[in-house]
């Protein structure tokens, strides 16, 4: 009996071992497998962030439009600044003796907001001290280059339209370009 | 029989019951073993060594600086989810809700509890450093742990930044705007950046003021609605839940490079 047991234990493990090799996969086969499964794996992982990413991006901003009309040149005096489009545009619209130019509010320096005085006839950034004259050219303070101006035009309408999405630096000889101001 | 079952003290008699096996998952632990066990069986006590070599309670070596730091941790979670309660992120509400907050909740001062506690944490978090660096505890095998550490300091530079915006005061406004035109000026992906002007098609610049890093930080291309309750959100939710990992792995690793820090 116990001899019987012993004999028929081993042949039934066998047997159990012979069916399952029929239907476990090749060593090859597990591999291109694995292979597929982590290239799936990194597929998606790298999908998902990549979702994650593009949703930082709005789409629909709730900001003041880059391009905005602010009426006829003959509405602004010579040797003036205009303050008006400071608050929801960013922009200082200053005309000197010959042309029309809008300049960027943004300090240089920083980032901060410059204030206009007109009685010192400078922009004045409260953050750092930075002076600028009425033509934008820095003279004061930590700023390393001048305000920077924004595209400047006439619509169909007559009216100037200025476009923040092109800006002319100086120090690049930009002023130069017949797009940064308006002649009057 | 009933003699017998008087003779056990409250506390034994405690520790038999259901109620405090299914909570402290053993006994009254009576030796030095059971001891042990207690402690590492339970949850909140894990994180606590079962036995404390004697150099660790000199507070003289260690400062208490990482402790500290936890603990004003807590204290910042637990203040900011009360103020959470009152304070509306955005342009309209922010900045009266702050006075509010002062003037109108009760105990007007949690908001200062938040500030002051913010405030001490930098500091403590900067001290902690300085304490670990004199005392070499970044050597060996603790280099790991310090690198985890810098990165918890790193988001504890962020959450203090964030923060910063929540008031919605003129010093907020301009302060982060000051800091967040940093990111203009980062490789290949700020607008100002080094290299962003190669990554272009023609004359189509594909990083810009309205694509480029700090556009994606701000939600908009200056300090404005968006960007306060983006700042809100990685505040109250993003990198205390990331810094909360972050310390996870530092306390266990405090542990497992062998205890808190001494002379190895």
């Amino acid at each position: 009996m116990s001899e019987n047991k012993t004999n028929n234990a081993p042949r039934a493990a066998v047997g159990r071992l012979k069916a399952r090799k029929s239907n476990s996969i090749e060593r090859r086969g597990f591999f291109s497998w694995l292979a597929v499964g982590w290239l799936g794996f990194a597929a998606a992982t790298g999908g998902f962030f990549t979702v994650i990413i593009r949703f930082l991006f709005p789409n629909v901003l709730f900001e003041p439009p880059q391009t905005f009309k602010i009426g006829y040149p003959e509405e602004f005096s010579p040797n003036s600044v205009d303050i008006r489009f400071k608050k929801e545009f960013n922009a200082w619209i200053v005309r000197d003796d010959e042309s029309i130019f809008a300049l960027s509010t943004v300090c240089t320096h920083l980032g901060c907001t410059p204030n206009w005085l007109a009685t010192d006839n400078k922009f004045k950034c409260p953050c750092h001290g930075s002076g600028f004259r009425m033509s934008g050219i820095h003279f004061e303070g930590p700023a390393p280059r001048p305000l920077e101006r924004f595209k400047i035009g006439i619509s169909n309408d007559g009216q100037i339209l200025v476009d923040k999405t092109k800006s002319y630096k100086w120090e690049k000889g930009e002023w130069e370009n017949k797009d940064s101001f308006l002649k009057v | 029989m009933d003699n017998k079952n008087d003779n056990k003290s409250l506390l034994e008699k405690m520790g038999e019951s259901q109620v405090w096996k299914s909570i402290i998952r053993s006994g009254v632990p009576r030796t030095r073993r059971q001891r042990m066990h207690a402690i590492l069986g339970s949850v909140f006590l894990h994180l606590h060594p079962a036995r404390l070599p004697k150099h660790a309670v000199k507070v003289g070596y260690t400062w208490c600086m990482g402790g500290l730091s936890f603990f004003l941790f807590v204290n910042l979670t637990i203040t900011g989810i009360l103020l959470m309660f009152y304070y509306r992120p955005t342009v309209e509400y922010a900045f009266t809700d702050i006075i509010d907050l002062a003037e109108q909740v009760p105990l007007g001062i949690m908001r200062e509890l938040h500030r002051w506690a913010a405030h001490s944490m930098v500091l403590i978090v900067w001290l902690h450093m300085v304490r670990v660096f004199m005392t070499g505890s970044y050597k060996p095998p603790r280099e790991f742990n310090w690198g985890v550490g810098v990165i918890l300091m790193t988001l504890t530079m962020l959450l203090s930044f964030t923060g910063y915006l929540l008031p919605w005061d003129q010093l907020a406004i301009w302060a982060v705007t000051v800091g967040s035109n940093m990111a203009r000026a980062t490789p290949f992906l700020g607008n100002e950046g080094p290299g962003a002007a190669l990554l272009a098609i023609g004359d189509i610049n594909l990083v810009h003021i309205g694509s480029d890093v700090r556009f994606a930080l701000l939600g908009g291309r200056f300090v404005g609605e968006a960007t306060l309750l983006r700042f809100y959100v990685l505040h109250c939710i993003a990198i205390p839940f990331v810094a909360m990992i972050f310390m996870a792995v530092h306390f266990w690793r405090i542990r497992k490079d062998g205890g808190i820090s001494g002379p190895l």
